[in-house]
């Protein structure tokens, strides 16, 4: 033990750091993302503008303009924090007197209950990545896992037993068979994947504002685009009870055991494998044997199934119901999927991660607009930039000056030492 | 013209591509540089001529110091570059493209081809360069490209010209004919540098061998000296050129093609009626100028591409038009000619690479899931056996040399019980000891009975494997004939003209 020893650990550290590891990229796209957004602010509160002018006009210090500022970006980022994950007060109040945790633990319920159908939409979306297939349709699947679950849901009566997965299974089926169209016509065809699925979403959504309003389906007496209500054993129950108050769901459980299944189905089965040999290299897999037009098929019934199965657990856990424009407003999860499986770099694990990081924002955004009138939009101006950075990794290194990974160092140093 | 590198270093962050090299090139001098792939030539080269800023040493021209800072200062001072793969617009004739860049012109800033082509007469004439000075580029045989390179160098009044592997593409009469153009332009004064890894082609026209090693000069040599030497001497270590051959007991037929026709991308039929037959414990190598068929029939074998007409057996059983899954499953191995496009997928492990074609088979897999252990185990018994240099079976391929790779897909082939071994191009772009190697491992192949058919462009390689070897030009075969043929003969073969000895 010389006293080299922390000075080549804190080297280690650092190298780390300024690596271009795909993580230690993700969170600088994060700082940049906040920074952008700290800026935002910044420019568009009349106050902390009118300070920063005053400097130029010798009316006003520095001083006083620099703290306006953090003052006002650092009350948007609390706001943000403690409307989507935890309010420290409320937490140690709740820790303290055992009393409240229905008001302290509502922020984190609010943000896995709009993670939940994410984290399963997105996961779909990133399997068909990884298998080199861009899944534009998984809105129109989740859609169609929704209308298809919601039909068993309010149309057939049965014990909780059979009725919540009988229904959770028609969701997936629904979204298997909105996902084959495009699977079977890109595999017979060849037709583009993302041409046939965007014209499909289309189709889905005049299907879903057919169904809500036509007589089965739609809520008796209504004469508005909505549907049954869902029956009570159709639906995903409270995971702390209806007096709790908290909206988290036990769709989360079957969130997690669709990240788990992600993981066995990537790392560990022998399908899996398949679709990332073709991903990876399709001439090579059709060199080794490998089918593409099953592969091309089968990589549209699951993401498609993933998706209905989203559209479905969104439904039977939040809203209880489907109207004309379920999971259309607001771009829908199947779109925002595609940005969350580019930020996960498709992997499952990252895909949790970054649905509960978009969830976050869009929560925390919400109470953020109602405390401080700074608008939900630059929640979405954050995601956005985000985004940005990961998939254009060459300009986060060059703005932190990362070096290449011990990876490229190693390829470099073995070149030439033929056999 | 003289040319003296002096202690030309470069490095590339912990990589010393170039180490304290020193060369002199003496006026009329044939001179050799002689390395295997990556051993740092292209570096040197890129040096010379200007495309990299060496860190340490200087360049002396007829006893000058010089800058060179771009390819244009390299040309004005009078070197000239044949690069591997030319250079030329494949539309234009000759004439046009020997004055491309430095056009004569006339009035009003018109060309003026009539001086154009009698410039190019009178060098065509001075250093025994015939070519058609009309003739449009893309309809001359390879060779001839060559020579038009050659000429636009000499045209810019090159004093020292650089061949960078300029054999690879030719045949063997291509070889011969560059060797004489080579020592007329050394009779008549001008110096060239000539790159390559052939150790024939060094000790038949260099005047100065300097062998290069992971960027060192490590020896020069006299063209006198036998070609192990040289080997051994280019790799570090003695190599063994031939490979040692079991005497040569063919058992029955056990793979069979008759009258294929495979058409290419453009609908023509690249492979046009061919027949072939390979026994056990026989090697059929198949000979041929890259692209008269070879590639399309390897394919249409591994049931990549639809077979027009005709029909491919296996051990009796019709394999013709299966799916490649099919002809894997009935024993067909395949060593693909575009390894990194067809055999490997470059972002996978070394052991994922390893099970590619055979992911499902007992232990890697069982109901559906991966078995990793025996993945594992698998890819550190392979690793072993054929000596595949990797940290560890994890390790990306992608990170693996050229030998390396190949060696991974030349290791899962033969690990399968195989029934018969397609092998395309199986040496391509690798070094001498990679080469040796793999020859070795396909020789002791067929030397436990098996058979194969090994499609190669390189001669020695057709020699050195062959039990028989077939010539392919032009979608036919055009004899079949004894591995003690001439090469001549083999060479005559692989232009089309039909021999009399040949014999199936």
């Amino acid at each position: 033990m010389t006293e080299a020893t922390p000075v080549r650990l804190h080297r280690r550290v650092w190298a780390q750091l300024t690596s271009q590891h795909p993580i230690v990229v993700t969170i600088f796209a994060l700082i940049l993302g906040f920074l952008v957004g700290a800026i935002i602010i910044m420019t568009t509160t009349a106050s902390v503008l009118d300070a920063w002018r005053g400097i130029f006009h010798n009316w006003g210090a520095p001083g006083h303009a620099i703290k306006l500022t953090f003052d006002n970006v650092g009350a948007a980022y609390r706001t943000m924090f403690t409307g989507s994950v935890v309010d420290p007060n409320s937490l140690w109040h709740s820790l303290t007197t055992g009393k409240n945790w229905p008001v302290t633990l509502t922020p984190i319920s609010e943000t896995l209950t709009y993670a939940t159908p994410l984290v399963i939409v997105s996961i779909g979306v990133g399997i068909a990545f990884q298998t080199g297939i861009f899944n534009i349709g998984a809105n129109g699947q989740a859609v169609l896992g929704g209308i298809a679950g919601g039909v068993v849901a309010t149309m057939v009566h049965l014990p909780m037993v059979i009725h919540l997965p009988l229904a959770l299974l028609a969701g997936v089926a629904g979204g298997m068979v909105a996902g084959s169209v495009p699977g079977i016509l890109k595999a017979f065809t060849g037709a583009h994947e993302v041409i046939v699925t965007i014209m499909l979403n289309y189709v889905v959504y005049a299907f879903l504002l057919f169904a809500v309003l036509s007589t089965p389906f739609q809520q008796p007496g209504q004469q508005n685009d909505i549907s049954r209500t869902f029956d009570g054993s159709a639906q995903f129950p409270p995971l702390f009870g209806t007096a709790s108050g908290l909206r988290v769901s036990y769709g989360v459980l079957v969130a997690a055991m669709v990240v788990v299944f992600a993981w066995w189905f990537l790392d560990r089965s022998s399908l899996g494998f398949d679709f990332r040999v073709t991903g990876a290299n399709p001439s090579a897999a059709r060199a080794s044997g490998i089918s593409a037009r099953s592969v091309v098929v089968l990589v549209f019934v699951i993401s498609g199934g993933l998706a209905g199965l989203a559209g479905f657990v969104q439904a039977a856990s939040t809203t209880h119901e489907i109207d004309g424009g379920f999971l259309i407003g607001n771009a829908g999860i199947g779109f925002t999927a595609i940005t969350i499986a580019l930020l996960g770099r498709n992997r499952p694990m990252g895909i949790l991660w970054s649905s509960l990081l978009f969830a976050a924002l869009g929560v925390g955004g919400r109470a953020m607009q109602s405390q401080t009138g700074i608008p939900l939009d630059l929640a979405t101006v954050i995601q956005s930039v985000i985004v940005l950075f990961v998939a254009t990794p060459v300009l986060v290194k060059e703005i932190f000056r990362l070096r290449a990974g011990p990876v490229a160092t190693l390829k470099l140093a073995t070149q030439g030492w033929g056999t | 013209m003289r040319l003296e590198l002096r202690g030309i270093t470069k490095r590339f962050g912990s990589l010393t591509a170039n180490d304290q090299i020193s060369i002199t090139v003496e006026p009329g001098q044939i001179h050799s540089l002689l390395g295997e792939n990556g051993a740092g030539k292209s570096t040197l080269m890129n040096v010379l001529f200007g495309l990299l800023t060496p860190d340490e040493g200087e360049i002396l021209i007829n006893g000058e110091p010089v800058q060179i800072t771009n390819s244009g200062d390299a040309v004005r001072r009078g070197l000239g570059m044949v690069h591997q793969h030319f250079m030329l617009v494949p539309v234009f004739t000759v004439t046009e493209n020997v004055v491309l860049g430095f056009e004569p012109t006339k009035s009003l800033n018109r060309v003026d081809y009539r001086k154009a082509t009698e410039d190019i007469l009178h060098l065509s004439r001075q250093f025994n360069l015939e070519v058609d000075p009309d003739a449009v580029v893309e309809r001359l045989p390879i060779g001839l490209q060559q020579r038009v390179e050659i000429l636009k160098a000499l045209s810019h009044d090159a004093e020292l010209l650089i061949l960078d592997e300029p054999t690879a593409v030719l045949t063997p009469q291509e070889i011969d004919a560059l060797m004489e153009i080579m020592r007329s332009l050394a009779a008549a004064g001008k110096s060239i540098l000539f790159i390559t890894h052939k150790l024939k082609e060094v000790k038949a026209v260099a005047d100065v061998i300097t062998i290069i090693r992971q960027g060192r000069v490590v020896g020069t040599a006299e063209p006198t000296a036998s070609e192990s030497e040289l080997a051994s001497m280019m790799v570090g270590r003695d190599v063994e050129l031939t490979v040692h051959k079991e005497p040569f007991s063919p058992g029955g037929d056990v793979f069979e093609i008759r009258d294929l026709v495979v058409r290419d991308e453009r609908g023509l039929p690249a492979v046009n009626g061919v027949s072939l037959s390979v026994r056990a414990g026989e090697i059929l190598a198949l000979a041929g100028v890259q692209g008269n068929g070879q590639t399309e029939l390897v394919e249409a074998i591994a049931g990549m591409r639809p077979v027009e007409s005709g029909s491919i057996t296996l051990n009796g059983r019709d394999i013709t038009n299966h799916s490649p899954r099919q002809v894997l499953d009935a024993g067909l191995g395949h060593i693909p000619e575009d390894r990194q496009r067809d055999g490997l997928v470059m972002s996978m492990s070394v052991a994922d690479n390893l099970v590619l074609n055979t992911p499902r088979r007992a232990p890697f897999a069982r109901r559906g899931t991966r078995n990793l252990v025996a993945v594992q185990a698998h890819a550190a018994q392979l690793i072993k056996d054929f000596d595949i240099r990797t940290e560890s079976p994890q390790e990306l391929v992608s990170s693996l040399s050229g030998g390396n790779q190949q060696k991974v897909i030349v290791a899962r082939e033969l690990s399968r019980s195989l029934e018969f071994l397609v092998a395309s191009q199986p040496t391509r772009g690798l070094d001498v000891g990679s080469i040796e190697y793999v020859h070795r491992q396909m020789v002791d192949h067929r030397n436990n009975g098996n058979a194969a058919l090994v499609v190669s462009s390189e001669l020695d390689e057709v020699l050195a494997l062959g039990d028989r070897i077939a010539v392919m030009y032009d979608g036919k075969i055009s004899g079949v004939v004894d591995p003690s043929t001439s090469r001549e003969t083999i060479g005559l073969l692989m232009t089309g003209t039909r021999v009399e000895q040949s014999r199936d």
